[in-house]
C-alpha cells in the first residue's frame, strides 16, 4: 500500500515536535529564565510600545499610503530624471515607498531596468528598509532617539555614497539596460491639495510625538515640553477631527462623538491609553469600509497592522529567549556578546556588519534583536552598523539581487554597504559612547 | 479578455487578483487571469510598484488596490 505524502509529512512533523519536548532543558536555570525573559520582554512591549506608539504608527503609515500619490515620487526615479534629483528622490523615498518590505525589491529592480539606473536603484535598495515611517518611529522609541536619527541620516547619507560608487565603478556597462519606458497610470485621484496632505500627517506625526515625549527630569527644553506633552498632543488631536471633518467630509456628528467619548476615557481613567484607545476606535467607525479615500486610509492602516504585528510578537519572543532583556541573560550568555560586540572597536563594528549584511530579518524585528544586543553588552557603535547593514541586506536577498545585477555588481555592492556601515558604526560609536 | 496580476505574493497583490477575478464575474466576461510573480517581467509592463493589474496588454493600475467599482471600469472601457 501506498502511504500518502501528506500523512508521512503530519508523521515527520508529530515526530521533530514530540522529539523536541522529549530533549526540551525545563527545570535547568538556564532555560527556564530565558522563557522568563521571552515573556517578560513581550510583556513589557506590549505595555509600552503598542498603544501609544505602534497603533498611531500604523496610521500614519496607511496616511501615506493612501493619501499620497506614490506614481507622482517615481516619476523622479525614471530613466528622462536628472540624476542629482534622481540620487536625493531614491534616497529619502522609502519613507513614502517602501512602507512594505515585500515592494523593495521590485522597486530595485525597477529603478535599475527601467529608470535611474544602478546608482539610484542601489541607493533606493540600501535606505529604503532603515528610512520607512514605521521603522524609524520604533527604532527612535525603543532604541532612543540618537540611534533612530542615526539611523535615519546614516541611511540617506551612505545611500548617496554607495550609489554613486556603484554608478562610477560600473559606468561602462549601463548600455545592457533595456531601454524600456515606466508606463504612467492615469489617476483618478483626488485634487486634494499637497499642503492638506502634509497637514493632515503632521497632526498624526505630532500626535506620536508629543504622546511619547520624554525629558521628565530634564530641566531645559526636553522638560519643558514634556510638562505640556498631553496638552499638545490634544490639540493635534484636536486639528485631525477638524481636518476629518472638513477635507475629509467625515460627519460632524462622528468627530464630535469620537472627541467626546476621548475626553470622558481620558478624564475618567487618568491614564492615555483608554484614550488612546477609543479615539483610534472612533476613527475605525469613521472610516473602516467606506468606498472613498478614508476607507483606503483604514483598509492600509490595517493591512500593515495585520502583516507587521504577528512578525513583532514572534519577534520580540524569540529575541527575548535567546537574548533576554538588558541585565538578564536569554540563551546565549552576554559574555559571548560582549566579547564580540562589546566597546567600539573596528573589530567589533566589523563584526555586526558583517552578520547584519548576512542575516534575514522580518519587518522591524531588527529592533528587538538589536535591544536584546544591546542589553548583552554590545556597542552602540556595532548596533548602528547592525541596523545600517542588517535590513538593507541578507542572505536570501543578496541571492535575488545576484540575479538581477549579476555577481561582480552584488559582491561590490555588499561589499560597500559592509564597509559604509562598519565606518558609520564605528564614528557614531565614537561620538556616544554608552 | 486577458487579466494579468503583477505582484511578488504579498497580501495586496492576492487582494488585487481576486477582486479583478470577481469584477469580471459580475460583469459576466470571458476572462482568463495570470498572475505574474517574477518581479523580472514586471519592467516588461513598464511597471515599478506592485500590485499592478494589466488588461489586454494594457496597464490599468499600478501600486493599490482599485475598489470594486473602478475595477469595473476598467474591465469595461
Amino acid at each position: 500500500m501506498k502511504i500518502p505524502a501528506a500523512e508521512l509529512k503530519t508523521a515527520a512533523g508529530l515526530t521533530g515536535v514530540l522529539a523536541l519536548l522529549y530533549y526540551l532543558p525545563v527545570g535547568t536555570p538556564g532555560f527556564d529564565s530565558a522563557v522568563h525573559e521571552s515573556l517578560a520582554l513581550a510583556k513589557w512591549y506590549a505595555r509600552e510600545h503598542v498603544i501609544l506608539c505602534l497603533i498611531p504608527a500604523f496610521f500614519i503609515a496607511g496616511a501615506i499610503g493612501a493619501f499620497i500619490n506614490q506614481n507622482s515620487v517615481i516619476r523622479y526615479l525614471g530613466g528622462e530624471a536628472k540624476p542629482l534629483l534622481a540620487y536625493g528622490v531614491a534616497s529619502i523615498s522609502g519613507t513614502i515607498l517602501a512602507v512594505c518590505s515585500c515592494t523593495v525589491l521590485p522597486l530595485f529592480a525597477g529603478i535599475y531596468r527601467l529608470g535611474a539606473g544602478i546608482g539610484p536603484a542601489t541607493a533606493f535598495l540600501y535606505s529604503g528598509p532603515a528610512i520607512n515611517a514605521l521603522a524609524i518611529i520604533l527604532t527612535a522609541r525603543v532604541l532612543g532617539w540618537e540611534l533612530g536619527l542615526a539611523r535615519a541620516v546614516g541611511a540617506v547619507v551612505f545611500s548617496i555614497v554607495i550609489g554613486v560608487a556603484m554608478a562610477w565603478l560600473f559606468r561602462r556597462d549601463e548600455s545592457e539596460r533595456q531601454s524600456a519606458v515606466i508606463q504612467q497610470v492615469p489617476t483618478d485621484d483626488s485634487d486634494r491639495p499637497l499642503w492638506q496632505t502634509s497637514a493632515f500627517i503632521a497632526a498624526l506625526v505630532g500626535i506620536l510625538i508629543f504622546a511619547n515625549w520624554g525629558g521628565a527630569d530634564d530641566p531645559g527644553f526636553f522638560g519643558k515640553i514634556h510638562a505640556v506633552k498631553w496638552h499638545a498632543t490634544t490639540g493635534c488631536a484636536a486639528l485631525l477631527g477638524v481636518m476629518l471633518w472638513r477635507w475629509h467630509q467625515r460627519p460632524a456628528w462622528q468627530v464630535l462623538c469620537t472627541a467626546v467619548a476621548t475626553a470622558v476615557a481620558a478624564y475618567l481613567s487618568g491614564r492615555p491609553e483608554p484614550a488612546f484607545l477609543c479615539a483610534a476606535a472612533g476613527l475605525a467607525w469613521m472610516t473602516a469600509g467606506k468606498a472613498d479615500e478614508s476607507g483606503e486610509w483604514f483598509s492600509q492602516t490595517w493591512s500593515f497592522a495585520k502583516q507587521i504585528i504577528p512578525l513583532l510578537i514572534g519577534g520580540v519572543l524569540v529575541a527575548g529567549l535567546l537574548l533576554g532583556r538588558p541585565g538578564h541573560d536569554g540563551l546565549i550568555p552576554s559574555s559571548w556578546i560582549d566579547s564580540l560586540l562589546g566597546g567600539n572597536s573596528l573589530a567589533a563594528n566589523a563584526f555586526a556588519s558583517v552578520a547584519g549584511a548576512l542575516m534575514y530579518f522580518a519587518t522591524l524585528t531588527e529592533i528587538p534583536v538589536i535591544q536584546g544586543l544591546l542589553g548583552g553588552g554590545m556597542g552602540q557603535g556595532p548596533a548602528l552598523a547592525l541596523l545600517l547593514a542588517g535590513p538593507a541586506l541578507s542572505l536570501p536577498n543578496l541571492l535575488v539581487i545576484r540575479s538581477i545585477l549579476g555577481t561582480r555588481k552584488t559582491l561590490a555592492f555588499a561589499a560597500l554597504t559592509v564597509t559604509l556601515s562598519t565606518l558609520s558604526g564605528w564614528a557614531f560609536g565614537s561620538f556616544f559612547p554608552a | 479578455m486577458k487579466l494579468q496580476v503583477l505582484g511578488t505574493g504579498c497580501a495586496k497583490c492576492n487582494q488585487l487578483a481576486t477582486a479583478a477575478q470577481a469584477a469580471a464575474e459580475r460583469l459576466g466576461v470571458e476572462y482568463e487571469l495570470e498572475k505574474i510573480t517574477d518581479f523580472m517581467r514586471f519592467a516588461d509592463f513598464g511597471v515599478m510598484i506592485t500590485p499592478a493589474l494589466v488588461v489586454d496588454g494594457k496597464l490599468k493600475v499600478a501600486g493599490k488596490v482599485p475598489t470594486d467599482a473602478e475595477l469595473e471600469k476598467m474591465l469595461t472601457t
